[in-house]
């Protein structure tokens, strides 16, 4: 880990500044944009109507590319790259793919790209894919043209943690939250539901588990990093030696270079807990995230806790925690927010996107304080991506 | 030959109905992908294995072999299996 960050400045005054929240979901992809005052929107969907949309990235290196991760039902997966802000769409052609094996050999194929995300500054054609089942991609192209990056696809140690369709969450295990550091394009993270946390400092080429201090489902070896099940990890924009995780067992903070989490997620209300699956980090403040508990008791519901939705924020790195429910429906709402459905903008004030299993998209303009419905009957909302457009 | 595609392919196609050539099912899709760029991969996985909701019928026959033979008179008709909701 070397140089510094470069910090993320606050953005005030209105000028041509425009807000985009690229929302994906089962059945297709769109764009909300607005003004910088994040009060006129204007919807631009559906895009790719049918399909189904794990994620869509702006790169924010030259703030106009889009990349889809998309599949049908009936068809295999590709990505789908747009540099007009979404007005054409291309198809890759070379989408994520394993090596091929020898017949008659067992070999993986890829059944959806469930996460993207653009490289280091320094590599302005570089993306990264991960995949479901888990494997990890790399293209220097733009998007165009993908290739396994990495030992991991086919090593076996890495292949024993990934475990099979069986072992992960229920719709094929996932790698999620891969992360550059913004100071060094050889250091990365990535995140395996299950699998573990992963860290790398030569570019991908070598990985080591990042484990100690993370809990796992009572009975099981911590050790074993086949029994971890990170949610979404989250690197801070202004001390990138700050990462926060929301797991399957807590939300937990880790300061490096130490390499023990910290489980900052005790401190939340009893009766809410800490399971849930995003994880939002403030732009310019460290000591700043915010989380979206649900139900993890018993048969694992997946709901709002009580039916009753609320953002919850620690202003001091998980020492305290605060319910922001204001404009969210008081009771009888059994939706949740899945671990790519959330997201800030760098604004100041913050704000605040989240996207629900239902079909709404909510919005705050000041960091969680007061929130209201953007949209309403969307398909099942997958993730929720913002961006400033100049 | 005569392929006939389904409609979730019509983005490649854009028609319902096209020619290509092969002297197997395997060739006849290699040869539609050099025609339509990516359609192989939307059915075909890196392993060679036909996607989950996808079928093949050659003359209303279903084939599961792609290295099935065909002749010229032969008609290809690729079909989108119920995939659910």
């Amino acid at each position: 880990m070397v140089g510094k960050a470069k910090p993320v400045t606050a953005k005030k005054s209105a000028g041509n500044t425009r807000i985009v929240v690229m929302v994906a979901t089962r059945k297709g992809a769109w764009l909300f944009h607005s003004d910088a005052a994040r009060k006129r929107w204007r919807v631009d969907g559906p895009h790719f109507l049918g399909h189904i949309i794990n994620h869509i990235v702006l790169d924010p290196r030259d703030g106009k590319t889009l990349l889809a991760a998309a599949k049908t039902g009936h068809l295999g997966p590709t990505i789908f790259r747009s540099t007009n802000l979404g007005r054409t769409w291309k198809e890759a052609t070379t989408p994520p793919a394993f090596a091929t094996v020898a017949e008659g050999k067992a070999g993986r194929a890829v059944d959806h790209t469930f996460w993207l995300t653009p490289g280091h500054a320094s590599e302005p054609d570089v993306w990264y894919a991960g995949t479901s089942p888990q494997g990890l991609f790399r293209s220097e192209d733009g998007g165009v043209t993908w290739a396994p990056c990495s030992y991991i696809n086919d090593d076996k140690q890495y292949r024993q943690w990934m475990g099979s369709v069986q072992d992960g969450t229920p719709d094929g295990p996932k790698m999620h939250s891969i992360i550059i550091d913004p100071r060094d394009a050889q250091h990365l993270y990535f995140a395996m539901s299950g699998g573990g946390v992963h860290e790398s400092t030569d570019g991908g080429k070598t990985f080591t588990p990042l484990l100690q201090g993370l809990e796992v489902v009572g009975g099981f070896d911590a050790s074993n990093a086949a029994f971890h099940d990170p949610h979404c990890m989250r690197i801070c924009p202004s001390n990138p030696d700050r990462l926060y995780q929301q797991n399957h067992c807590g939300i937990y903070r880790i300061d490096r270079p130490s390499n023990e989490w910290q489980r900052i997620g005790k401190k939340m209300p009893k009766r809410v807990g800490d399971i849930g699956f995003p994880m939002v980090v403030h732009p310019r403040d460290d000591d700043t995230v915010w989380v979206f508990p649900m139900d993890g008791t018993m048969v694992w519901p997946r709901t709002s806790p009580e039916g009753k939705p609320a953002v919850y924020s620690t202003r001091n790195g998980g020492k305290t925690w605060q319910r922001l429910d204001v404009g969210l429906p008081a009771e009888q709402a059994w939706w949740t927010v899945k671990r790519q459905a959330m997201s800030a903008d760098a604004r100041n004030t913050v704000g605040l996107y989240f996207g629900t299993t239902s079909g709404e998209l909510w919005m705050s303009r000041d960091e969680g304080n007061k929130w209201l419905c953007l949209a309403q009957h969307l398909p099942e909302i997958y993730a929720v991506e913002t961006a400033e457009l100049s | 030959m005569k392929v006939l595609i389904p409609s979730a392919l019509y983005s490649y196609t854009t028609q319902a109905e096209v020619t290509a050539e092969g002297s197997t099912v395997a060739a006849v899709l290699d040869d539609l992908d050099s025609r339509y760029p990516g359609i192989r991969f939307r059915m075909i996985d890196e392993q060679n294995r036909v996607r989950a909701h996808i079928r093949f019928f050659v003359n209303n026959e279903q084939v599961k072999d792609l290295s099935r033979s065909l002749k010229e008179t032969d008609e290809l008709i690729i079909v989108q299996a119920l995939s659910g909701g």
